[in-house]
């Protein structure tokens, strides 16, 4: 199970004035096979059809984007680098930023899908670079 | 206090409680401070508690404002006339003027002349509409028109005006004066004048136009005298106007602090004059405050003293004596000066609040055993054993000594050792057992300092006032006006503020629109 890791790092303007929200990091989850299920070893919270004030892991509380709630020792999420507390922008090129929790559900567990491709954000992906922004 | 009641002094009193510190283990911090504590006792049991020398007219306090010498007996409280009241007095009042003027020493010309005049005017008023229908009958009654029913019923409407007029004005002046303000009661004053005006006025009418002309329209009179008695009672409705109902609403909120210990209550007053506002704090002052115990002040004074004891001002710049300079310099050198009077005063606290609720503890517990041995017989029962039947003020004797130590040594620890003799604490008991009170009840009266009503006469401290304002005693509350109540031993300050214009907005909510949904966080692991 090979992972990728590549990091993006966009949406940098020259005086970097304007950081707009994402450092974004891009994760290859192959799907393990356990029995008849394809599964890949995290869980997920939120949703526009959920409360977004009790999600642990936003800054913004208002934000109703779907987030890494839990990633179990050992499943492929966590060899391909996923965190806690990541925010799902992107599975395979579809947005998440705007779905339903079980939308979002069915987004990650397609049968045909062998490998899932996320767009991710990190909040302390995004700390370290404004920092090295301001010295 | 008698034999009956434990004497031993307050020494031997520490002494045995440090011996049961040292058996119990506690920190020897306790020691460590007996011997301040021990020589605040002392000092406590040696202080004398002034007591206002009776024989004594307050003159000469603020005299600018009280234009009359105080009445020394009781000044404020008892049966002291105001300056002017409204029509006439009955035969009661008039009896105890004569009282009052016998027992008292200062006569106040002032305020007699007053009641004088106003019981004059009265008279007069109420018997004028029946001389003006009475003179012409008099006079020249053979000249005189008859008139029939019509006057027959005039005759009776002013009968019973004049009843509804006597009882009004009964009901609303005849009261028992209950203090004696320092400048005259302006609206009292401005009534009376319109009164006498306004009767002046009719008589004059009268004697110019019917005394004088001899008219013989005798139902032309008698209606005249109607329309005086109906004046008469719409001035009676000005008067409970202006007198009682306009202050009703509260406008202003006074905040009373005690000057001495930071006591403070607020009261809602209507729009009074300063000199009626201070009646009304006073009022409530001895109900609403604890009563005022100079044995509880003596702590901070001597804090305060050790603070800036020590100090001395070198002045090595040579001669010149800057006096503002060096207390300046004093003060500076205090406030920096590390000391441990905080340290003091926590532990003191701390240690005097344990002894307290100890002290409590044992007082609690000595008045519920020493109340088991009493039981109230039934009227049966009565009968039945004739021998051994106490009233309640025998029963109390017999169960007071039990309870008679731990009384006196809270009392003593509390400092209100002298608010209470034996005496009122045994009629306090018998009343609570004639009256089957449980022992808290009889004890709720000593184990905290009630408000200035509860205790003697004697051991309050706050008989005389005196009104100090910078306005007009006479002007009316303002926003923003403090006047103080002095007496001899401390003070009230009083701060009137307004109370806020309120906006009240109303909006309107549909019964139907209370909707909810379920807000979720679920979690799915994929």
């Amino acid at each position: 199970l090979g992972a990728q890791l590549y990091n993006g790092v966009s949406a940098l303007l020259p005086a970097g004035r304007f950081l707009f929200c994402c450092h974004r990091q891009r994760i290859e989850i192959h799907k393990l096979r356990q029995g008849d299920n394809l599964i890949l070893g995290f869980s997920i919270g939120g949703g526009i059809d959920q409360d977004p004030t009790q999600n642990p892991f936003s800054e913004d509380k208002t934000d109703k984007g779907i987030y890494v709630t839990r990633v179990t020792e050992g499943g492929p999420a966590e060899i391909a680098g996923l965190q806690i507390g990541d925010k799902i922008m992107q599975v395979n090129g579809w947005d998440m930023t705007m779905v339903t929790h079980d939308q979002a559900r069915k987004r990650l567990t397609k049968r045909n899908e062998e490998v899932v491709r996320l767009l991710v954000t990190r909040q302390s992906l995004q700390k370290a670079v404004q920092q090295s922004m301001m010295s | 206090m008698s034999a009956a009641m434990d004497t031993e002094s307050t020494y031997s009193g520490y002494s045995h409680y440090s011996g049961h510190s040292k058996k119990a283990h506690r920190q020897g911090s306790r020691d460590r401070h007996k011997s301040p504590r021990s020589k605040d006792g002392s000092r406590s049991e040696k202080s004398v508690t002034i007591q206002t020398p009776p024989a004594e007219p307050l003159l000469g306090n603020d005299a600018s404002r009280t234009e009359e010498g105080q009445d020394d007996n009781w000044g404020e409280t008892t049966t002291a006339i105001t300056g002017t009241s409204e029509h006439s007095i009955s035969q009661e009042d008039i009896a105890r003027i004569s009282k009052d003027l016998e027992d008292s020493v200062g006569l106040d010309c002032k305020r007699y002349l007053g009641l004088t005049v106003a019981a004059v005017l009265g008279l007069l008023v109420f018997l004028t509409p029946i001389a003006f229908i009475l003179l012409p009958q008099i006079l020249w009654r053979d000249d005189l028109e008859p008139c029939g029913t019509v006057c027959e019923g005039l005759f009776i409407s002013v009968a019973f005006k004049l009843l509804i007029l006597l009882i009004g004005t009964w009901a609303l002046f005849f009261r028992q004066p209950k203090a004696d303000i320092p400048r005259v009661f302006v609206f009292r004053a401005l009534l009376m004048v319109l009164i006498f005006l306004f009767v002046f006025s009719y008589w004059l009418f009268y004697g110019v136009r019917i005394l004088d002309s001899k008219d013989t329209n005798y139902q032309g009179i008698v209606q005249y005298a109607v329309s005086l008695v109906d004046a008469l009672l719409f001035i009676h409705y000005l008067a409970i106007v202006l007198l009682e109902l306009r202050q009703l609403q509260p406008m202003f909120t006074v905040k009373v602090v005690r000057s001495t210990d930071g006591e403070s209550r607020y009261y809602s007053l209507g729009h009074l004059s300063i000199q009626r506002a201070a009646l009304v704090v006073l009022e409530n002052y001895y109900r609403d405050f604890p009563v005022y115990n100079p044995a509880l002040l003596t702590a901070s004074k001597s804090r305060a003293a050790k603070h800036m004891a020590g100090l001395k001002v070198y002045n090595v710049d040579g001669p010149g004596n800057n006096a503002s300079g060096q207390s300046r310099a004093m003060i500076a050198a205090a406030a920096r000066r590390r000391d441990s009077s905080h340290n003091e005063l926590y532990y003191e606290e701390a240690d005097h609040e344990r002894r307290v609720k100890k002290r409590r503890a044992r007082l609690v517990v000595a008045v519920e055993e020493a109340f088991t041995h009493i039981k109230r017989l039934q009227a049966e029962e009565q009968q039945k054993a004739p021998g051994e039947m106490m009233d309640s003020r025998e029963a109390a004797q017999a169960i007071f000594p039990s309870m008679a130590r731990a009384l006196q040594k809270y009392l003593r620890t509390t400092r209100q050792q002298q608010y209470h003799s034996m005496e009122s604490i045994l009629q306090h008991l018998s009343f609570c057992i004639t009256n089957n009170m449980t022992p808290k009840a009889f004890l709720e009266r000593y184990l905290s300092p009630g408000p200035t009503l509860q205790y003697d006469r004697d051991r309050w401290f706050s008989k005389q006032w005196t009104l100090v304002s910078e306005e007009a005693v006479t002007s009316g509350l303002q926003d923003g006006i403090v006047f103080v109540l002095k007496c001899l031993d401390f003070s009230l300050v009083a701060n009137v503020k307004k109370i806020p214009f309120i906006k009240l907005s109303e909006e309107f909510i549909d019964p139907k629109s209370h909707k909810f949904v379920l807000r979720l966080q679920s979690e799915t692991s994929v």
